[in-house]
């Protein structure tokens, strides 16, 4: 064995006995369990047991032990739940009682709301809307802190908006309306699609070839008009977005509005009606409404 | 004769493979059809050029050293690849966009997280347990390794096993377990590799010299069996096809999740525990040439661990659809299982008694006793983080992760490193290691390394786990989630940092280990590798 050798050279003056084995070179002292290892296993051996006699434990054959505190989790989340409510029942009650037009009126109720509706915001909006709201411009997330809606911004449409989505099968009182797809489905040139985009540039003041808007001019009134407005105000009615101002739903350059023009877009929202409550829509209804555009 | 039914054998697999790789439904299917071609034709070339041929005489008073060999040189290499997804997915966290849109599909987060948990798990971890498996049963059975060639199989099975996974995550084929991902071929694969390794190892302690089987083994031989028992109930699958890699569990609901936990935390027990138990109680007494501290303990806190580790997996589900009754005993058996998990590290820091002064001019024992340090840390940590008052803040947030890593970093990795630095000059015949200038300068890295990594984990978990659950004064949620995820962007940074550290040391003990094969003096043959009792 190579190391064999050392084995005695291991041993120093005062060290314990061995249990008079080697392997390869390797001994074991007879040295005892430390005292208070062996006590902090049987207290924590102790603590478990008290703790199966407090709480469920053992399963048997139909049922596990309950424990003498008689403890569920899921009892101890509906308390919880049903605290959360009490405490909140009276003036979630109140937003509903008033139009949402009103809640302003309150001051105190609309502070609530507007709280209540900020936590139901991050939870459930801020994925695609941004923690702040300010939208995602890349996906297609509107912006909310402006004043450019694209189904209105009253606390009614907010509302009717929430509650039911966008372009969903869920409800049918969703909000709907279908941009047709100009390029993929070959209704227009791509040369007349060029013109379009260019025209739709002109609109806003952005840079655009004026010879290529001319020609387009006509291209938009047959085409993009009745939805999107002779003067491209857009229409919140259908859902149609306003091409006449600086907000771009997915960007402004040429590229992507010719893309948006080719494709046409399909933004979609769920409807909250079934995950939220009546109130809780109201509420972040009344949150959205006070981030800066609420008409 | 056995020469001409191997043969046989791997021409029939080289041909069914590869009409699997052509009749393949999947990607993934089709590249480890192709890998288990590749791999079968190679091993029938080789084989067929000695057919024939008289076998070597080998002396059975010798040890079988090749595969360790191998061994720790895998070993070295899945670190480093390990380390360094590690580190790309660490800073993928921290700046979303090195999730590269032209990378989509093999490279993004998704795909190189599993790459990343089982390359430093299973191929570094692993391979340093075989290794480490194979070097020290032959020495405390003073027996050379049962099954001559076999112990080859093994160590070459695990290396397509390991290729099957890693091949498998970057093309996306994935059974969604934590630490279980393979798909079926691949389990299976590895079971065959397993058992073999079981056998080897359990044949080599039957034909011991010794009268005792010593501590080490016992760890040794718990983690192979137990991690084989998981191994199998973990991946109880059905193929939907024999020529795809998908398929269906058997499990489901929260039978499936209890299951995969119960999985889960006994792949920490059995393979990063008990498996590096067993390296510790070898590597620490020869290093420090000291005996172990006390038997007694030895023996209790290995039963002990070996009874209560089984039982603590539902800590994993708290506060879920997990009843109760599951709960409480997954906490309790964690509390419990704390002082059996300390004995391993009294042992350790406690054979060090007498040797102290090594630690001023010995960069390995401090590394060794680093790692036994971190196990002590990780080992209470886990207790305490499976109350469930703790676990609700810190359950779901990078506390997890950070606890994680104080044991994979601190513990498996640096008891690792320690031995792959006792190891080499043995192997390879040399005087010693070519400089321990640049051990002391990976183990100062290192260390460093995993500090960062854990005090920035700490920090950004119990953020978040209190920024979740904040409330204000009437009651509502303050944060959304994005909140959280921007909060934590420096110390997502400070993460990285650390991380880069841990892999510089790792490169700088590659370049250490390959210059001391290379470039230092032979050892003197003498008495080197004959297996007599030691006593």
């Amino acid at each position: 064995m190579a190391d064999n050798s050392n084995k005695s050279a291991n041993h120093q003056k005062g060290d314990p006995n061995t249990t008079g084995h080697s392997w390869d070179g390797i001994e074991e002292f007879d040295n005892p369990m430390p005292r208070w290892w062996v006590w902090i296993f049987i207290l924590c051996v102790i603590w478990s047991v008290g703790y199966w006699v407090v709480y469920p434990a053992w399963p048997g054959m139909n049922q596990a032990t309950s424990g003498v505190l008689g403890y569920a989790s899921r009892a101890e989340v509906a308390e919880e739940i049903a605290a959360f409510e009490e405490r909140h029942d009276v003036l979630f009650a109140q937003i509903l009682e008033t139009e949402p037009g009103e809640l302003q009126n309150d001051q105190d109720l609309h502070r609530f709301a507007v709280n209540a509706g900020a936590s139901v915001f991050a939870a459930q909006c801020s994925q695609c809307h941004g923690a702040g709201g300010a939208g995602v411009q890349a996906g297609g997330f509107p912006n909310l802190l402006d004043d450019d809606w694209l189904w209105g911004g009253s606390h009614d449409e907010i509302v009717q908006t929430v509650t039911y989505g966008i372009r969903n099968e869920e409800y049918l009182d969703a909000r709907y309306s279908q941009m047709p797809a100009f390029g993929r489905d070959e209704l227009l040139s791509e040369e007349e699609m060029r013109q379009a985009t260019h025209f739709v540039l002109s609109l806003s003041g952005s840079d655009h070839e004026a010879e290529l808007a001319s020609a387009g001019a006509e291209v938009y009134d047959y085409n993009c008009s009745s939805c999107h407005g002779v003067e491209g105000e857009g229409d919140t009615f259908l859902g149609a977005p306003a091409l006449n101002d600086q907000i771009w739903l997915y960007g402004g350059s040429e590229e992507i509005v010719y893309e948006s023009i080719y494709n046409a877009r399909f933004g979609v929202m769920p409807g909250f009606d079934n995950r939220l409550r009546e109130a809780e829509i109201r509420a972040v209804a009344a949150y959205v409404h006070q981030l800066g555009g609420g008409e | 004769m056995l020469g001409y039914i191997k043969l046989a054998v791997l021409g029939l697999a080289v041909v069914v493979a590869a009409v699997a790789t052509g009749l393949a439904r999947d990607l993934s299917y089709q590249i480890h059809a192709l890998i288990f071609m590749v791999s079968a034709a190679i091993a029938f070339f080789w084989l067929i050029r000695r057919v024939g041929e008289p076998a070597p005489v080998v002396d059975p008073n010798t040890y079988m050293d090749g595969p360790v060999r191998f061994g720790v040189i895998a070993t070295a290499f899945w670190g480093v690849v390990g380390f360094l997804v590690g580190v790309v997915i660490a800073f993928q966290l921290a700046f979303p966009y090195l999730n590269f849109e032209w990378a989509q599909g093999f490279m993004n987060f998704g795909r190189l997280r599993p790459l990343h948990t089982s390359a430093v798990i299973f191929a570094f971890g692993g391979n340093a347990l075989i290794a480490t498996a194979f070097y020290v049963v032959q020495r405390t059975s003073a027996a050379r390794l049962w099954g001559g060639s076999l112990a080859w199989f093994v160590f070459w099975g695990y290396q397509v096993f390991i290729l099957l996974a890693a091949t498998g995550y970057v093309t996306g084929s994935t059974q969604g377990n934590e630490y279980a991902e393979p798909e079926w071929l691949a389990d299976l694969w590895l079971t065959i590799v397993w058992v073999a390794f079981l056998i080897i190892y359990m044949g080599t302690l039957i034909k011991r010299r010794e009268p005792h089987i010593y501590v080490a083994n016992w760890f040794y031989l718990a983690f192979i069996v137990t991690v084989a028992m998981l191994h199998l109930i973990n991946n109880v699958q059905i193929p939907v096809s024999f020529l795809g890699s998908t398929s269906i569990p058997v499990w489901s609901g929260v039978q499936s999740a209890m299951i995969q936990w119960w999985y889960g935390h006994n792949a920490v027990g059995f393979f990063l525990t008990a498996g590096f138990l067993g390296m510790m109680y070898y590597f620490i007494p020869k290093q420090a040439e000291r005996p172990v501290y006390s038997y007694k303990l030895s023996i209790m806190h290995f039963w002990a661990l070996i009874f209560l580790y089984i039982w603590a997996g539902p800590h994993h589900l708290h506060y879920t659809a997990l009843p109760d009754w599951a709960q409480t005993l997954g906490m309790t058996f964690s509390i419990m299982l704390w002082m059996p998990s300390w004995g391993g590290m009294i042992n350790g820091l406690m054979t060090l008694s007498g040797a102290w002064d090594k630690l001023r001019t010995d960069p390995i024992i401090r590394m060794m006793v680093v790692a036994v340090g971190f196990y002590g840390m990780a080992t209470f940590e886990g207790p305490m983080m499976s109350i469930k008052a703790v676990n609700s803040l810190s359950h779901y947030t990078d506390w997890t992760i950070g606890h994680v890593h104080s044991g994979a970093l601190g513990w498996n990795g640096m008891i690792t490193f320690g031995a792959l630095y006792y190891l080499v000059p043995k192997l390879w015949q040399r005087e010693g290691l070519y400089s321990l200038r640049l051990v002391s300068w990976h183990f100062w890295l290192a260390t460093i390394g995993i500090v960062l990594y854990a005090a920035s984990m700490w920090v950004t978990g119990i953020m978040e786990g209190l920024m979740w659950r904040e409330v204000d004064a009437q009651g509502f949620l303050v944060n959304s989630f994005a909140d959280t995820v921007a909060a934590k962007f420096p110390m997502y940074v400070v993460r990285g940092l650390g991380g880069t550290l841990f892999l510089t040391g790792a490169i700088i003990m590659c370049y250490n280990l390959w210059k001391t094969v290379t470039s230092t003096a032979e050892r003197k043959p003498a008495g080197v590798g004959s297996a007599v009792p030691a006593e």
